[in-house]
């Protein structure tokens, strides 16, 4: 057959509603845009538990040590399950390590930020969870199968991420002075790199189109970025507290909130590494791999050498 | 559909590059080999696959997959197979091997359509 009869066939399968699966006959293209994107996925999953790991050490009180060391656990499984995902397009663990470790392969900016006081770690959970719920949601019916079983899963357990961290700040915003001030502090440096979240601006994006014809997306970044924004001024509000944009305010003909212009420099900044913490991240991943490794050459040394013992009885 | 013919051998990950790449490997690690782990989510149901993993021998693989697949009491107990034992049909396959099936409604109950006073069936 010939491969423009292929890519007919493939499109037909995606405008039905059919999923695709590993052996199936895919376009190149869409092979390599799902390992990009559920690569870049897995990697801010795993770097995303450097950031919150800083304060399971410093946590206020035993339950929330238990609390943030279970959301870290999940995220590492989480990276875990899209891995499996993206290797199933054909690519390797150590490969996807490898592309992480030498800056190749990008991860989601917003991990470059540090967190600096407890209540970041519930802004971290309510804003940027948040932010990426919504994007998970929608990945739940992205049209390749391994992608979108995982996101199912990630989703059941992401929710109980956001909760806490409302739950944080909301016991921070009925405390003392300092703590009130300590809680507006994370919201509003966590507000602004939380919106870019969302990707650069629809006219600027450049993967959208085919992603969305693929149905790998299934809303655009400025769609899903309104649909955060509208969500999170009214969450605000039993909070106390405010959000760090003059702009923002109700459009009562739109029905939906208007917020001001993203500082678009800083987000290409970061994305292009020179973010506040680019370099310590990448340095701790790499620390963590490289210390490792004697520890996974052990344990296949001992697996192998468990199997001749047991070849051995049996003989 | 006439699909050029393929052969996969191990489980979800083609054997070749169906219309992508596949990379090199450029560490020289020798990497743990791929689990499919399969959870009985209750006594009395079926083994269901849930996911894969790595990990350097069967028990590490059952540990793993008890981290990773139960944290929030979904199983009670767990399979693990290596990956590369699995053998799975040719989506090129599928009409010859499942269309048959579909022009052969006597095979269900409803095909026959009884008097109503035949009760019990």
């Amino acid at each position: 057959m010939e491969i423009y009869n292929l890519e007919k066939a493939f499109q037909e399968k995606i405008d039905k509603e059919i999923k695709i699966e590993p052996k199936d006959w895919m376009p190149e293209a869409y092979r390599k845009t799902n390992l990009r994107q559920i690569s870049q996925h897995a990697h801010s999953e795993i770097v995303g538990m450097l950031p919150e790991g800083n304060w399971i050490s410093r946590a206020p009180s035993l339950k929330r040590k238990a609390i943030l060391i279970a959301k870290v656990q999940d995220e590492a499984g989480h990276g875990l399950y899209l891995y499996s995902s993206a290797e199933t397009l054909g690519t390797s663990r150590e490969q996807m390590i490898d592309d992480l470790h030498s800056g190749k392969a990008k991860y989601s900016s917003i991990f470059n930020y540090p967190t600096l006081t407890w209540a970041d770690m519930g802004a971290v959970g309510w804003l940027v969870d948040g932010a990426a719920i919504l994007n998970q949601v929608m990945l739940c019916r992205t049209s390749y199968g391994p992608y979108a079983r995982a996101m199912v899963r990630i989703c059941k357990e992401e929710s109980f991420h956001q909760r806490q961290g409302f739950d944080a700040l909301l016991v921070l915003s009925k405390g003392t002075e300092e703590q009130k001030a300590m809680c507006q502090d994370a919201i509003n440096r966590w507000w602004w790199p939380s919106l870019m979240m969302f990707g650069p601006k629809d006219s600027e994006s450049t993967n959208s189109d085919q992603s969305m014809k693929w149905k790998i997306k299934r809303k655009t970044n400025d769609e899903l970025r309104q649909n955060f924004v509208d969500m999170i001024a009214e969450q605000i509000k039993l909070l106390g507290m405010t959000l760090p944009d003059p702009d923002l305010k109700w459009n009562e003909a739109k029905k939906q909130y208007d917020f001001g212009e993203i500082n678009w420099d800083e987000f290409w900044n970061v994305v292009k590494g020179n973010g506040p913490c680019n370099k310590q991240r990448i340095a701790a991943r790499r620390k963590a791999h490289e210390e490792g490794e004697w520890v996974r050459a052990a344990a296949l040394a001992y697996a192998e050498k468990k199997q001749l013992r047991t070849k051995a009885k049996v003989a | 559909m006439n699909t050029p013919i393929r052969k996969f051998y191990y489980g979800d990950i083609p054997e070749e590059n169906t219309g992508g790449s596949i990379n090199a490997i450029s560490s020289n690690e020798k990497a743990w080999p791929l689990w499919e782990v399969f959870i009985r989510s209750k006594q009395g149901l079926d083994h269901k696959h849930v996911g894969s993993l790595h990990a350097a021998d069967a028990t590490m693989a059952i540990e793993n997959a008890r981290d990773v697949y139960t944290r929030r009491q979904e199983g009670i107990s767990i399979w693990v197979v290596e990956s590369k034992f699995i053998h799975a049909s040719d989506p090129a396959d599928a009409e010859s091997l499942y269309e048959p099936a579909a022009d052969k409604i006597y095979r269900h109950p409803t095909f026959y359509d009884l008097p109503d006073a035949v009760k019990h069936m």
